[in-house]
């Protein structure tokens, strides 16, 4: 950002999104320079003979040979301060309110938040301070208290620090050994922010969707891709986790998506109370907004951007979630990118480190333990929109090696009105064992056998299924009859979950292990009815309906609730002996 | 943004390919900026500046090149990238893909211009989409509503009538008794079908509610590429200025993208899937995005791409990219086509994916959703179980589900099938949604408040239709 390290060049060829620019000396690859006399940003893929090739970030029309072109000494970095909760920006990071309601090509200016923040030190001068150490907080007393820690790779003594007050988000706050800390502090997007160690304690993260609680677990600080056609649900349920996980901090990335899926995202947030806080969900998420008609270039970096909000995040001990939907557009325009500086072309046009980008991007995924001695977490879950539907694509086969839990969306099940349409048979959690043990000492031991049992009912279920259409469900033996039944309430009862029913929006630990419990107790009365004689199509016409209705019937807790409405099935059950 | 530094004008061309040229010596050149080629003969050409190197221009001939020579052809560029005039003056003109008349009339002149590319909406700007857009088309307004500031494409394949139903929606449609306007931008369209479409739409026409950009199949490719451009910036500024609910009808956007994946072609570019180039997502979003609403701002555009699955292949790289944009489609299916229904739509495979915030109480009838999703639910039983006596025979099926086995004939006859020209209102529409569920065992009702189908269907009792059987 420094102007003193400024050196200008001059354009010598546009072709769309691609500048090439000569006479700019001491540039670094990745560097971001300013193109024109808009100052459009621009990206340096490539250095040869004295040429600089650039990748705009912003539509390049009517930029021309002999405009000016200057450095600015820094790869793309982002302003991480007070302001970024709450807030919706683009793909650079820059904030969106308040700009007009025609984005216009725009330089990346300066970058902090406009406004106030009321900081109070927690450090004496004189102390010595290392990396991660906190120098104070923004907004203590709020339901979001924002520390501010020491930079990485700065430590030393605290010479100064400002008293109790409100400044702007760029006003330095403290001076540790030489290095004066700001409120906001820059970051390179590409490059991972450093972290103690990494840790290994699993837990899960409760999405409040049952399909994967109960079923697909995914644990703090993993990585989950899901993968499906257009139409399938991806969006609702990202957007449905983002409401209801119980993550401290949202990042949700709409990389090459559509605008008023934004707009509803944002607005639905706004409205919606967290738990916890007391206050709107919306001011415990950050929003990253590259509609699909923004520039592509922006659109690559988006997720960087997200990632390195959500570090940012996660380095001071919370617990973040990162949402990318969707990360084949991300991949798009990478393979954009080689195909426009002539990239020898590997599988279906991408570039060849594909699966490197992709590994590095979910590797930046983890527990860890902070520079500053706390734990703090960054789940990924990234959206994959196959081409014609067809996972074995490249980023969908490539993703799956990467990723610890595959949320694979189905689109018979969509096209079947099965939301959310998890495949059960597509999908895997590698973290589910794991969690297993969790859950083991946090109140729910039966959570690995119910997983179980449920696994293979749906298994067993889909078999018979097709079996029956070929020789007619008649002719199968009760048992069997009672395992398709079992499948059939397993779908309806826990599996399907009605994102827009306000009951079953989300589903706490308590009611989806109540729900699933009742199935299964379902089940074994059923399999009991069948054994002493009771014909399976007696026992196939009882009206299970309050069982079906119980996750709308019942708030999102109640699992008492679910209970009695299990009673009032297996009384029904009991009145067929 | 609207500088204009007056035209440059060079003689002669340093070398012609197919539809590009190359204009050597050239200064203060931008990229993306608009030219104007005079060839010997007099005649002139609009282009584009597809890449400026140092003092070479290569620019991309929209009227294709042929007739043009090295020597003769005079190159004037613009100063800015391409601009149309936008104004209420569009209403009721028939032009050709690139704005020009074709009715006779004068040249579209208005005093503000908008450069044809557009600019993306700002994301917290946007006002999620609420309100129906009324068709008059049963199917669509009852099971995919049409909500303002959406996009709802409409996937066929080649020998159904998805002109004539777009042509018939962009007739009849309606945002109550607000202000309303139609762009039709016909794209690679026989001249058969163009005139078809000006004939259907001449009243709306007439009413100063139209305005219709028509590129017939023999007119340039990269023209093609131009006309929803130009009718997407004629459709803002009616909208955003002008506080009009805009239907932009584009059609048949499959000949879009051939001529975009043509174009690509002949600038050697590496081809994607299917030989498409692989931003033809990106291409298809910047048009697919410019609808919506704009807090603070009246007015909406709402899209209506149609295009055709070639060979029926859903997942051809065109819907494909298209239902990945999109929110939602209206399938149109052979099958149905075959039973002799109109419009043809497969309602199981179509989804308006806004529309349970477009319909229902306070926007359409408070009854609607769940009768909508009733109705679906029946239907899809009823699939599955023809699906089942087909297999088995009529005679293995329960009592309940033969009569599922007529239910879906009976939504196709009472619901789907209407005149080429017949509008229903909302009311006739449901009422007929009624007829078809009530058919069914009323225990099967199970997605219906039990006093609403009292109130709907014993009421249709007694006016005489809709007996239970
Ligand atoms: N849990 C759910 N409950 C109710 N409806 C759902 C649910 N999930 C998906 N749907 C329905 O499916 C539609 C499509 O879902 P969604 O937008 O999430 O698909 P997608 O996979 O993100 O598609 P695309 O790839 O095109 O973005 C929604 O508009 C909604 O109608
Ligand atoms: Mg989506």
């Amino acid at each position: 950002m420094s102007a003193a390290t400024a050196t200008t060049g001059t354009i010598a060829r546009v072709s769309g999104p691609l500048v090439e620019v000569e006479g700019l000396a001491g540039v670094a690859m990745f560097d971001v320079v300013d193109l024109g006399p808009r100052e459009l940003p621009g990206e340096v893929v490539s250095i040869r003979d004295g040429v600089l090739t650039v990748q705009a970030y912003e539509y390049t029309g009517g930029l021309r040979p002999g405009h000016p072109a200057r450095a600015r000494g820094e790869p793309l970095s982002v302003p991480l301060g007070p302001g970024l909760l709450g807030h919706v920006f683009d793909g650079l990071l820059r904030p969106l309110s308040g700009m007009p309601a025609f984005l216009p090509p725009r330089p990346v200016g300066g970058g902090t938040t406009p406004g106030e923040w009321h900081f109070e030190a927690a450090a004496d001068p004189g102390a010595r301070l290392a990396e991660g150490d906190r120098l104070g907080t923004v907004d203590p007393h709020g339901a979001m208290p924002l520390p501010i820690l020491v930079p990485p790779h700065v430590s030393g003594e605290l010479t100064w620090v400002a008293g109790s007050g409100t400044y702007a988000a760029d006003a330095v706050v403290a001076r540790v050994g030489d290095t004066d800390v700001a409120l906001t502090q820059r970051w390179p997007v590409r490059l991972p922010r450093p972290y103690r160690s990494r840790g290994y304690d699993a837990r899960p993260l409760h999405t409040g969707q049952r399909v994967v609680d109960l079923l697909f677990p995914v644990a703090r600080g993993s990585a989950v891709g899901v993968p499906g056609g257009f139409g399938t649900g991806k969006t609702v349920l990202l957007q449905q986790i983002a409401k209801w996980c119980d993550a401290d901090v949202i990042v949700y990335v709409g990389c090459g998506e559509r605008g008023n899926e934004m707009a509803e995202v944002v607005s639905e947030l706004s409205e919606l109370r967290d738990p916890r806080t007391g206050g709107p969900l919306a001011e415990r998420t950050v929003v990253i907004a590259n509609t699909s008609n923004m520039p592509m270039m922006a659109r690559e970096s988006s997720v960087y951007t997200g990632m390195t909000v959500a570090e940012y995040f996660r380095d001071q001990g919370r617990h973040v979630v990162l949402i990318a939907d969707s990360t084949s557009r991300w991949a798009e325009a990478l393979r954009e990118l080689a195909s426009r500086t002539g990239t020898m072309p590997a599988e279906e046009g991408y570039p060849a480190d594909l699966a490197s980008s992709l590994a590095a991007f979910y590797e930046r995924a983890g527990e860890v333990t902070t520079l500053g001695g706390t734990v703090g977490s960054v789940t990924v879950i990234g959206a994959v929109s196959p081409p014609g539907g067809d996972l074995t694509e490249p980023v969908t086969s490539q993703t799956e090696r990467f990723v610890r839990c595959l949320w694979s969306l189905d689109h018979d099940l969509a096209y079947a009105r099965h939301y959310p349409a998890l495949s059960w048979t597509g999908s895997f959690s590698r973290d589910a064992d794991m969690l297993g043990g969790w859950f083991i000492h946090h109140g729910d031991p039966e959570w690995a056998r119910r997983r179980a049992r449920m696994s293979g009912l749906l298994a067993e279920a889909d078999r018979l299924t097709s079996l029956a259409e070929l020789v007619g469900a008649g002719t199968l033996p009760g048992h069997e009859r009672v395992v398709m039944l079992a499948g059939r309430l397993l779908r309806l009862v826990v599996l399907q979950q009605n994102a827009l029913s306000p009951n079953d929006v989300t589903c706490g630990p308590a009611k989806g292990a109540a729900l699933g419990d009742a199935v299964l107790a379902v089940v074994d009365q059923c399999e009991r009815l069948v054994e002493s004689g009771v014909p399976a199509t007696a026992v196939e016409e009882v009206d299970f309906g309050p069982l079906v209705r119980a996750r709308s019937d019942t708030g999102a807790d109640d699992a008492e609730g679910v209970n009695a409405l299990l009673d009032e099935v297996l009384k029904r059950l009991a009145q067929l002996t | 943004m609207n500088t204009t530094w007056g035209e440059i004008e060079h003689a002669g061309l340093h070398e012609i390919r197919g539809p590009l040229v190359l204009v050597r010596g050239v200064q203060g050149v931008g990229w993306d900026e608009s030219v104007r080629l005079r060839s010997t003969s007099g005649d002139t050409r609009a282009g584009t500046v597809l890449e400026v190197d140092r003092d070479l221009a290569v620019v991309q001939v929209l009227e294709g090149t042929q007739g043009l020579d090295l020597e003769g052809t005079t190159v004037g560029f613009a100063g800015e990238v391409l601009h149309v005039p936008v104004g209420d003056a569009w209403l009721g003109r028939v032009c050709n893909g690139r704005g020009e008349p074709l009715d006779g009339g004068p040249p579209v002149l208005a005093g503000t211009r908008a450069a044809v590319g557009g600019q993306p909406i700002n994301p917290t700007l946007r006002e999620p989409p609420r309100d129906p857009v009324m068709t008059g088309v049963s199917v669509v307004d009852a099971l995919t509503t049409l909500v303002r500031g959406q996009k709802l494409p409409v996937f066929s394949v080649a020998g159904l009538p998805h002109l004539q139903l777009a042509t018939q929606i962009a007739a009849q449609a309606s945002a109550g008794d607000e202000p309303f306007a139609v762009v039709f931008a016909a794209m690679g369209l026989t001249h058969a079908d163009g005139a078809a479409v000006i004939d259907a739409l001449e009243e709306r026409s007439a009413r100063g509610e139209l305005v219709l950009l028509l590129n017939t199949a023999d007119d340039p490719v990269i023209e093609r590429l131009l006309t929803p451009r130009i009718a997407l910036t004629v459709a803002e500024h009616l909208a955003y200025a002008g506080g009009r609910h805009v239907l932009v009808v584009m059609a048949d956007m499959t000949s879009y993208a051939e001529a975009l994946r043509e174009v690509s072609a002949v600038r050697g570019e590496i081809p994607g899937r299917r030989a498409y180039p692989g931003y033809l997502y990106s291409d298809l979003a910047s048009l697919y995005e410019r609808c919506g609403r704009i807090r603070g701002l009246p007015g909406s555009v709402t899209l209506l791409p149609v295009l055709t699955m070639p060979a029926g292949d859903i997942t051809h790289p065109v819907p494909d990219l298209t239902g990945y944009i999109t929110e939602g489609q209206v399938v149109l299916s052979p099958e149905v086509h075959a039973r002799g229904i109109y419009p043809p739509v497969d309602p199981l495979a179509s989804l308006s994916r806004l529309m349970r915030h477009g319909a229902g109480a306070g926007r359409t009838r408070p009854d609607h959703l769940d009768l909508a999703a009733q109705l679906l639910a029946a239907l899809s039983r009823s699939r599955q179980v023809r699906e089942l006596a087909e297999l088995l025979g009529a005679a293995a099926l329960s009592e309940t589900d033969q009569q599922y086995l007529d239910f879906e004939g009976a939504v196709e006859e009472g619901l789907l099938d209407q005149g080429t020209t017949e509008s229903r209102s909302l009311d006739d529409t449901l009422d007929r949604a009624w007829q078809a569920v009530g058919r069914l065992p009323r225990r099967e009702l199970s997605a219906l408040d039990p006093l609403m189908v009292a109130a709907h269907l014993d009421v249709a009792a007694d006016r005489g239709v809709g007996e239970e059987p």
